[in-house]
């Protein structure tokens, strides 16, 4: 990847890391910590590897992407709003009686949104049924899929992984953010789910590692997904929770917990910061 | 008319009856033999998918196959599709309103010898808690046909039960029948007997039984348990002023529930309920169970009389 192009998804996630401050910040809820770990991702996917289009979003050979995670919506929302799939300015209505961004991703209110999900590994069992559509169908759109380290705790994860590599379901790219925590703390504390690459790769899947905010590394685990044939992939992102802020890095307790006012205009300032630091 | 024929037998040859359509996909997990979407099977096998024994992943696989323009019948039992499922049935596919269908078969206790764990007894109450899912509970093998045309012809999740028992035949197979829509068997004036699935014969049975007592009693199939028909029931409360559900259900959240939800707030009657009464099942001959649980024919029609009395 040439390093203009390196410069201009480091600018986008952080205007989309911005967002996720300023939506939960309005919202006074919501989950910024793991949002902020997956965002360099999903900056890859909308900007640079998906087929989308925001005028179409329901295009039946539309790629897809389901946030199994579904309390990272703030991240999904940011990314869809950046890509224009929304007004940026609609993100602070997050979580609002009278706002069409709920709480957690919800497919008939949000363009953009391929699957309503919220309770934890629903979601990647949904992705499966897509790359089965487009199997069945004959279609070449992928299906992407954002899991949370924690999510993998979930029986349901299983059963899914199993029936993915039964109907090699190559189509199927998903991303575990690997920040290591979860609501009550390290996922090794509270159900060790490690090791993970190991686990996926006995249930049949192709895997691979990579550093969750480092674009080359994306890109080439994307692209050697895309050359195998006949297993799901899956890409074992390993990311710093609350990435991009400093006093949200690694920390469980900005799992849940919105930035208060002042806490966003302190980490704002350090995006831009950052920002201004890109363009030097 | 045809013999005695289970349900699921005819949920099965409607799968394969309609099964043309090339949205159609059919699902299962370990069971198609026992819910009858083998047929579908041996005829579209490109359109069969078995999930393995693994029901929560069998609705979010479901909804997710929908999401991209298919209509999914997604069978198993109904304790497990309702039960185990549930909350994969309201998250992935209610909450959405996808177009997937639940083929629930084995319900209630007539399954018979496999036991209280296989028996459903509350499915309907789960299923029908849940915003945007319609319900059918048809009572043979004709009404079980309509139940898969109007699931497909109906957008949004269906919940559609069967029974593994086979059961005589109520209705001719040129009936019309209408989603949403109750069916008079025979009119009455003194008490209305309101049954859904393999009551409604009983139903019949009781009606001649209080025949023979001068008791002139309307018999009403209510297959579509949501969205329930609120004209038809009215009128029952209305024209012949005491109501006697029957069901195989518990009496907590299934038909009589339904019926007592509408009558209690548009034209208060007496609703008297046969069903099970807070019990789970056991195994045995499914006859000699029905007789156990006061599924009958004589305990309808002594609730009939019972509701007639609290006028
Ligand atoms: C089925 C289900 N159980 C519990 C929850 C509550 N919950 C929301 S987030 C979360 C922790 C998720 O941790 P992880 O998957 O590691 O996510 P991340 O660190 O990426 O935010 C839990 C338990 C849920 N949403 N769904
Ligand atoms: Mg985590």
């Amino acid at each position: 990847m040439e390093q203009k192009e390196i410069l201009s998804l480091k600018k986008t996630a952080t205007n989309i890391r911005k967002g996720i401050l300023r939506a939960t910040c309005s919202a006074g809820s919501g989950h910024p910590g793991g949002s902020l770990s997956i965002t360099d991702i999903m900056t890859y996917l909308y900007f640079k590897e998906m087929n989308i289009d925001p005028k179409e979003p329901k295009n039946p050979d539309r790629d897809r992407f389901v946030m199994s995670k579904g309390h990272c919506a703030p991240v999904l929302y940011s990314t869809l709003a950046e890509r224009g799939f929304f007004p940026v300015e609609d993100l602070e209505t997050l979580r609002k009686t009278d706002s069409y961004l709920e709480g957690h991703p919800h497919m008939r209110t949000v363009p953009g949104v391929d699957m309503s999900t919220g309770s934890l590994a629903q979601g990647m069992s949904a992705a499966v049924g897509m790359a089965l559509a487009g199997k069945i169908d004959n279609k070449d759109y992928r299906v992407f899929v954002g899991l949370g380290d924690g999510e993998l705790e979930e029986g349901l994860i299983w059963e899914a992984s199993m029936a993915a590599a039964h109907y090699k379901l190559d189509n199927m790219i998903c991303f575990v953010d690997y920040n290591g925590l979860q609501i009550d703390g390290k996922i090794t504390d509270v159900m060790n789910p490690e090791p993970i690459a190991d686990k996926f790769e006995a249930f049949g899947w192709y895997v691979q590692s990579i550093d969750a905010h480092d674009y080359e590394q994306i890109e080439k685990a994307i692209e050697n997904a895309k050359n195998q044939k006949g297993k799901p992939n899956m890409i074992v992102a390993h990311s710093i929770k609350g990435k991009g802020v400093s006093f949200m890095e690694g920390q469980a307790g900005w799992h849940g917990v919105a930035p208060k006012p002042e806490e966003r205009d302190r980490a704002i300032a350090e995006l831009d910061e950052y920002l201004a630091s890109l363009d030097a | 008319m045809a013999g005695n024929i289970a349900t699921r037998a005819a949920y099965g040859d409607a799968l394969v009856e309609f099964g043309s359509d090339e949205r159609i996909i059919v699902m299962d997990a370990d069971l198609s033999k026992s819910t009858k979407t083998d047929g579908f099977q041996k005829k579209y096998p490109d359109r069969h998918i078995n999930m393995g024994i693994a029901e929560a992943n069998l609705m979010c696989t479901a909804a997710g196959l929908a999401t991209c323009g298919k209509i999914v019948f997604a069978s198993s039992f109904a304790v497990f599709a309702a039960g185990r499922a549930f909350e994969q049935v309201r998250n992935s596919i209610c909450y959405p309103n996808l177009n997937v269908k639940i083929g629930a078969t084995h319900a209630g206790i007539s399954v018979g010898e496999d036991g209280a764990s296989h028996q459903a007894i509350e499915d309907i109450a789960i299923m029908r808690s849940i915003p945007n899912i319609s319900i059918i509970s048809p009572c043979d093998a004709a009404s079980s046909r309509f139940a898969v045309k109007a699931a497909i012809e109906n957008d949004g999740p269906f919940y559609l039960r069967f029974g593994r028992l086979a059961v005589p035949q109520i209705y001719d197979e040129n009936t019309k029948f209408e989603f949403g829509k109750g069916m008079v068997l025979k009119d009455g004036t003194d008490v209305s007997i309101i049954a859904n699935g393999l009551m409604v014969q009983y139903a019949l049975e009781a009606a001649k039984i209080l025949a023979e007592q001068d008791i002139n009693a309307r018999v009403i199939d209510i297959h579509t348990i949501k969205p329930i028909d609120r004209d038809i029931i009215i009128k029952a409360a209305k024209e012949t002023g005491c109501i006697v559900t029957a069901e195989e259900h518990t009496i907590m959240g299934g038909l009589g529930s339904a019926v007592a939800e509408v009558v209690t707030s548009e034209y208060p009657v007496p609703v008297k309920m046969v069903g099970i009464e807070d019990k789970f099942g056991k195994s045995g001959n499914p006859y000699e169970l029905l007789e156990i649980y006061g599924l009958t024919a004589e305990n309808i029609a002594a609730k009939a009389i019972e509701s007639m009395q609290m006028l």
